[in-house]
C-alpha cells in the first residue's frame, strides 16, 4: 500500500530531531527513571556501609578509653603484714577484703582533702565508685613489692563501669535513678574530682591485652585471652588448610583423570563452599567432640572445624592460581625430562604460590571472623580468664576467640558491656583489614601477567 | 608412651632411614651418580615414606580404633543392674572414664603408687577422696562395678597403649629395613617416591568426600536416633515449639521454618532490588570512576563477619526501628528483636553477594545483543530491560536462588536479632526464631546429648542442610539448564 493517499482531516504531529513528541518524551523519562533508580540502589548500598561504620566507630571508640582515680594508697603494715616481716607467702593469707578498705579510706581521704561537699560520711559509702578489680591489684603490686608496704603509694585504680559510663556519657543522672550500683552523690563527687584531675580518662591498652572478667567488672573486661585463642585456631587451620588444601588443589588441576570419582570430588567440594557454617558447627561438635572426644571449647577444635569449612575456598583460590600459571611453562620443563611431579613441584608450583597465599589469607581472615560454628563447639559462655600456660596448652585447654569474646559481651546485661562489644569488633575488623591489605600487596607485588 | 613421643621416634627414624638410603644408594653405586637410576635424594624419600607412611596410619587407625574396643570391653563387665534407676548406660559409661582417668591423674601426682591404683577395691572407701585430693569430682558414689569397669579401661588402655608403640615402632623399623633392602643402583626410587606423593595427593582431594560423608552421617545417626525417642509425625505435624528440659517438650519444626522463611523473605526482598539495580548501574552506566570506588565499597559489605552484623541488629537497628514501631510510635512492636530486625539486616548482608553475581552475569550478555537493540533504536533502559535482562534471567534468577541459600543458613543474625520466641505470626515486627537460631540454642544449653531436646538441634540441622543443599542444586541445575550459548 504505497500509494495510500491521505484523507486524515488533522496534520500528522510533527516530526523532528529537536521538537520531541510524547512518546519520545516519555521514554526519556522512563530512561532517566532508571538511571535514578539504579544511582539509588548504589547510594543505598553506600549508605549502609556507612551507616554501619559510623555505628561501629562511634559506639565501640569509647572501649579503649577507660577512667581511672588516682589515689594514694597507704600500705598499712598491721593490716597487710602482720608479723612485720616481710614475706611475700605469709601476706598472701591476706585477701583482697583486706585490701579494700585501705583502698576506700584512701579515695575518702582525697575526697575529704578536695574539700567537695558530700553526704556520705566514710570510706564504705563510696566503693561503688571503685572497680571491684581495685584491691586485686593492689594486693598482686603489694605481693611482688612487698619492701614497700608502711609507705604511701601512688596507684592508678580502675572507676567502676558506672564512673565510666558518667564520663563517657552513658549514664546519667535520670538513668541511675533505679540503679542500686550507685548513687547520685557519687556522680557529684566524680565531677569535683574530675576537675581536680584525680579522676581522668586515659588510653586503656587492658582492653586489648587484658582477659575476660565477670559480668560485675565491665571495667576490667579485655579481649586478650580470646585473641590469643583466635591465634591458635588461626596456627591450626593454617597448618592444616594450606597443605591439605594446595595438595587437593595440585592433584584436581595437574593430575586427576577425567572421571566420575574426579567428578565427584568436584561436586563435593563446591557444595562444602555453600554449606552454612552453622552445619560445620554440628560436624565439629559430632566428630570431634562426641565421637574422638577432644576437650570441649579447646581452640584446636575450633580450629579443625574452621579447617573444614576454609578448605573448599582455599581449593578454590589455588586451582585458579594453578590455572593461571602458562602450559608452555610445564611444557618446558617436561621437554628438558623433568617428570610430571617435577615440573609441577619444581616450576609451576612456586609461580603459583603468590596466589595461593592470596587465597590463603583472604581464607584465614574468614575463618577469624566466622561466630557460629564456635558456639555448637562451647567456645562461647566460657569466661577467658586466664592466660594459657604454654603452648601445648594454648591448644587444648579450653579458651574463648574474638568473635565469639564479643557474642559473649553482647549477651550480657549491663550496657557497658555493649560498649566493648563494639570496641572487639574494631580490633577484628582491623585484623582482618590488615589481613586483607597484605593479600592486596602480595598480589600486586608477585602478580604476573603471561 | 604418649603418642606425640611417638610420633617424634618415628619423625626420629624417617630421618635416620632418609640419611641411610642415601648414602647406601650412593656406596652402591661405587661413589659415581651417574649410576644410579635416580637423584640421590630419590632413594632418602623413598626410605623416609616407607618408614612413615605405614606406621603413620596404623597410628592414626589405632587412635581411632583403641577407645572402641575399650569402651566396649569396659561396657561388657557393667550389668543391667549398675545402671540406676533414671540413669543411662552413657551416664555410668562417663562414670567411669572419669575414675579412670582420675586414677591415671593420682598416679601421675604420686598419690598412689602404680601398683596400689590398679589394686583398689570398692571397699577402700577413700576413693572419692583420693580423686578429690588430684582434683578429680566424681559426682555419685563408686560403685564396685563401675571401679572394676573403670580398672578394667585402665587395663585395656595401658595394654593398647603399650602394644601401640610396639606395632608402630616396628612398622617403621620394618619398613625401612625393607626400603633400605631394595636400595640398589638400579631400583626406580624417583617412581616410587612419586606414586607415594601422588597418593597423599589423592588422599587430600578426598578430605571433601570424607568431609561431606562426616557431615552426612553425623546428621543422619543423631537425626535417627532423635526419631527414636520423639515421634517424626509430632515433629513435623506440630504447629507448637515449646522444649522444656523436664520432659513433655513439643518439638514442631513449623514455626521455626515459618520464622526462617519469613526473615529471608524480608531480606530478599531488600537484598535484592538493590543488588540487581546496583549491578546494572555499574556494569551498564557507571564510568570507570564511580565503578572503582562504588563496587568495592558495595563488596567491603561481604567481607564484614556477621557477628559485626548480628551486632548492628541488636544495638542499632533493633532499637532505631523501635523508636518509630514501638510503643512511643506506632506500636506494632513489642521488642527490638524482631523479624523485620533481623531480615533488614541480613538484607544489607546480601547486597554485595547479589550485586557481584549478577554483575558477572550481565558482564557475560554479548556486547553484539546491545549493539542490536541499539541500531533498533531502544534506549539504555529498554535494551536492558528487554534484551540484557531476559538473556540474563537465568542466572540471575540462579544468584536469587544462592541468596536465598544464604539467608536460610545465616545464624548470627538471626541469634541477635530476631528474638527466641517460636511463633506463626504474620506481623513483621513480631519477634521470630529460626531454624538456625534454635539450633544454637538447644546445642548450647547444659542437657544432655541423650535428650530429645538436644537432640533435636540434628533433626533441625538435617532440615537446613537438605535446603540450603537443594536450593544449590536447583540454582545450578536452573543456569546450566537455561543458559544462553553464544558463541
Amino acid at each position: 500500500m504505497t500509494d495510500a493517499t491521505f484523507t486524515g482531516g488533522k496534520e500528522p504531529a510533527k516530526h523532528g530531531l529537536l521538537t520531541l513528541d510524547a512518546r519520545t518524551k516519555k521514554r526519556n523519562a522512563s530512561e532517566k527513571r532508571f538511571r535514578i533508580y539504579g544511582l539509588a540502589a548504589i547510594g543505598a548500598g553506600v549508605f549502609f556501609l556507612v551507616v554501619l561504620l559510623t555505628a561501629i566507630v562511634s559506639n565501640g571508640i569509647g572501649a579503649f578509653q577507660q577512667t581511672f582515680i588516682e589515689v594514694p594508697v597507704y600500705l598499712e603494715e598491721a593490716k597487710l603484714d602482720k608479723t612485720g616481716n616481710r614475706d611475700p607467702a605469709e601476706m598472701a593469707k591476706v585477701s583482697t577484703f583486706g585490701y579494700s578498705p585501705l583502698i576506700q579510706n584512701a579515695l575518702w581521704k582525697v575526697i575529704v582533702d578536695s574539700g567537695a561537699e558530700t553526704e556520705f560520711e566514710e570510706g564504705k559509702d563510696i566503693k561503688e565508685m571503685i572497680s571491684a578489680s581495685a584491691a586485686a591489684k593492689v594486693r598482686d603490686w603489694v605481693l611482688a613489692n612487698p619492701d614497700r608496704v608502711g609507705e604511701t603509694v601512688d596507684f592508678q585504680i580502675l572507676a567502676s563501669s558506672r564512673v565510666d559510663g558518667y564520663l563517657k556519657g552513658r549514664v546519667s543522672r535520670e538513668s541511675i535513678a533505679q540503679d542500686k550500683n550507685i548513687a547520685a552523690g557519687h556522680l557529684d563527687l566524680v565531677d569535683v574530682l574530675r576537675e581536680q584531675g584525680v579522676v581522668h580518662k586515659s588510653f586503656n591498652w587492658d582492653f586489648i591485652t587484658g582477659a575476660d572478667a565477670s559480668e560485675s567488672r565491665a571495667e576490667q573486661a579485655g579481649l586478650g585471652v580470646s585473641m590469643l585463642g583466635s591465634l591458635f585456631m588461626m596456627i591450626t587451620v593454617l597448618l592444616l588448610a594450606l597443605p591439605i588444601g594446595v595438595a587437593a588443589s595440585i592433584y584436581l588441576e595437574e593430575f586427576a583423570p577425567t572421571n566420575r570419582f574426579t567428578d565427584f570430588i568436584e561436586v563435593n567440594i563446591s557444595n562444602l563452599a555453600a554449606v552454612p557454617s552453622i552445619v560445620f558447627g554440628i560436624l565439629g561438635l559430632a566428630a570431634f567432640i562426641q565421637f574422638a572426644h577432644l576437650p570441649q571449647s579447646a581452640p584446636l577444635v575450633g580450629g579443625l572445624t574452621l579447617t573444614l569449612m576454609t578448605l573448599p575456598t582455599i581449593v578454590i583460590s589455588t586451582r585458579a592460581a594453578l590455572k593461571a600459571v602458562p602450559p608452555s611453562i610445564r611444557d618446558a620443563a617436561l621437554g628438558v625430562g623433568a617428570s610430571k611431579m617435577q615440573a609441577t613441584f619444581h616450576h609451576v608450583l612456586p609461580l603459583a604460590m603468590p596466589g595461593i597465599l592470596t587465597g590463603t589469607i583472604i581464607g584465614l581472615a574468614q575463618a577469624l571472623g566466622e561466630t557460629a560454628p564456635l558456639l555448637l563447639i562451647g567456645m562461647v559462655g566460657y569466661i577467658a580468664t586466664n592466660y594459657p600456660e604454654g603452648v601445648f596448652s594454648g591448644f587444648l585447654s579450653p579458651n574463648s576467640a574474638m568473635p565469639a569474646q564479643i557474642y559473649e559481651w553482647a549477651k550480657r546485661a549491663d550496657p557497658a558491656y555493649y560498649e566493648r562489644a563494639w570496641g572487639g569488633i574494631i580490633v577484628l575488623l582491623l585484623f582482618l583489614l590488615a589481613m586483607n591489605l597484605i593479600a592486596i600487596v602480595l598480589r600486586r607485588k608477585f602478580e604476573r601477567r603471561w | 608412651m604418649p603418642v606425640l613421643w611417638l610420633i617424634l621416634i618415628v619423625l626420629a627414624l624417617a630421618f635416620a632411614g632418609f640419611v641411610a638410603g642415601r648414602a647406601r644408594a650412593i656406596s652402591g653405586a661405587g661413589d659415581d651418580r651417574r649410576a644410579l637410576h635416580s637423584l640421590p635424594n630419590y632413594y632418602g624419600w623413598n626410605v623416609a615414606m616407607k618408614v612413615m607412611v605405614p606406621a603413620f596410619l596404623v597410628l592414626i587407625l589405632w587412635l581411632i580404633a583403641q577407645p572402641f574396643i575399650v569402651n566396649t570391653k569396659a561396657t561388657g563387665l557393667l550389668s543391667e543392674t549398675a545402671v540406676p534407676e533414671g540413669s543411662t548406660l552413657g551416664l555410668v559409661m562417663s562414670d567411669v572414664r572419669r575414675v579412670a582417668d582420675g586414677l591415671d591423674l593420682v598416679v601421675d601426682r604420686g598419690l598412689l603408687s602404680a601398683a596400689e591404683a590398679s589394686d583398689l577395691t570398692a571397699g577402700a572407701s577413700d576413693i572419692r577422696a583420693t580423686l578429690g585430693n588430684a582434683g578429680v569430682a566424681v559426682g555419685s558414689e563408686i560403685t564396685p562395678e563401675v571401679l572394676a569397669a573403670a580398672q578394667s579401661y585402665r587395663a585395656t588402655n595401658a595394654t593398647g597403649n603399650l602394644l601401640r608403640s610396639i606395632v608402630v615402632i616396628g612398622l617403621a623399623l620394618v619398613g625401612g629395613g625393607l626400603a633400605l633392602a631394595q636400595t640398589k643402583p638400579d631400583f626406580r626410587a624417583r617412581n616410587s617416591v612419586e606414586r607415594g606423593i601422588r597418593a597423599i595427593l589423592v588422599a587430600a582431594a578426598s578430605l571433601a568426600i570424607l568431609t561431606t560423608i562426616g557431615i552426612v552421617l553425623s546428621l543422619v545417626f543423631n537425626t535417627i536416633e532423635f526419631f527414636r525417642i520423639y515421634p517424626a509425625s509430632e515433629f513435623f505435624g506440630s504447629f507448637t515449639w515449646s522444649p522444656s528440659f523436664g520432659g513433655g517438650s513439643q518439638l514442631g519444626i513449623w514455626p521455626l521454618l515459618w520464622g526462617t522463611l519469613y526473615i529471608s523473605l524480608i531480606a530478599l526482598l531488600v537484598s535484592v532490588p538493590i543488588g540487581l539495580f546496583a549491578a546494572v548501574y555499574l556494569s551498564e552506566y557507571a564510568g570507570p570512576k564511580l565503578r572503582a570506588v562504588a563496587k568495592p565499597a558495595l563488596e567491603l559489605l561481604a567481607g564484614i563477619p556477621t557477628i559485626v552484623y548480628g551486632l548492628f541488629a541488636l544495638l542499632t537497628v533493633g532499637p532505631l526501628l523501635l523508636s518509630v514501631f514501638g510503643r512511643d510510635g506506632l506500636n506494632w512492636m513489642q521488642a527490638g528483636t524482631a523479624v523485620m530486625t533481623a531480615g533488614l539486616v541480613m538484607g544489607i548482608m546480601l547486597i554485595p553477594f547479589v550485586s557481584s553475581l549478577s554483575d558477572d552475569i550481565i558482564n557475560a550478555v554479548p556486547q553484539s545483543l546491545r549493539d542490536g537493540s541499539y541500531g533498533l533504536g531502544a534506549t539504555k533502559s529498554e535494551t536492558i530491560k528487554q534484551v540484557i535482562l531476559p538473556a540474563a534471567l537465568p542466572g540471575i534468577v540462579g544468584a536469587v536462588l544462592l541468596a536465598a541459600s544464604r539467608a536460610i543458613g545465616e545464624t548470627m543474625i538471626v541469634v541477635m536479632g530476631a528474638g527466641a520466641a517460636a511463633r506463626l505470626s504474620l506481623n513483621p515486627f513480631d519477634a521470630m526464631t529460626t531454624v538456625t537460631a534454635k539450633i544454637v540454642s538447644q546445642l548450647t544449653g547444659d542437657a544432655d546429648f541423650a535428650s530429645p531436646e538436644a537432640l533435636v538441634a540434628f533433626a533441625l540441622g538435617m532440615t537446613l542442610f537438605v535446603m540450603t543443599l537443594g536450593l544449590n542444586v536447583f540454582a545450578l541445575y536452573i543456569v546450566r539448564k537455561y543458559r544462553e550459548q553464544y558463541d
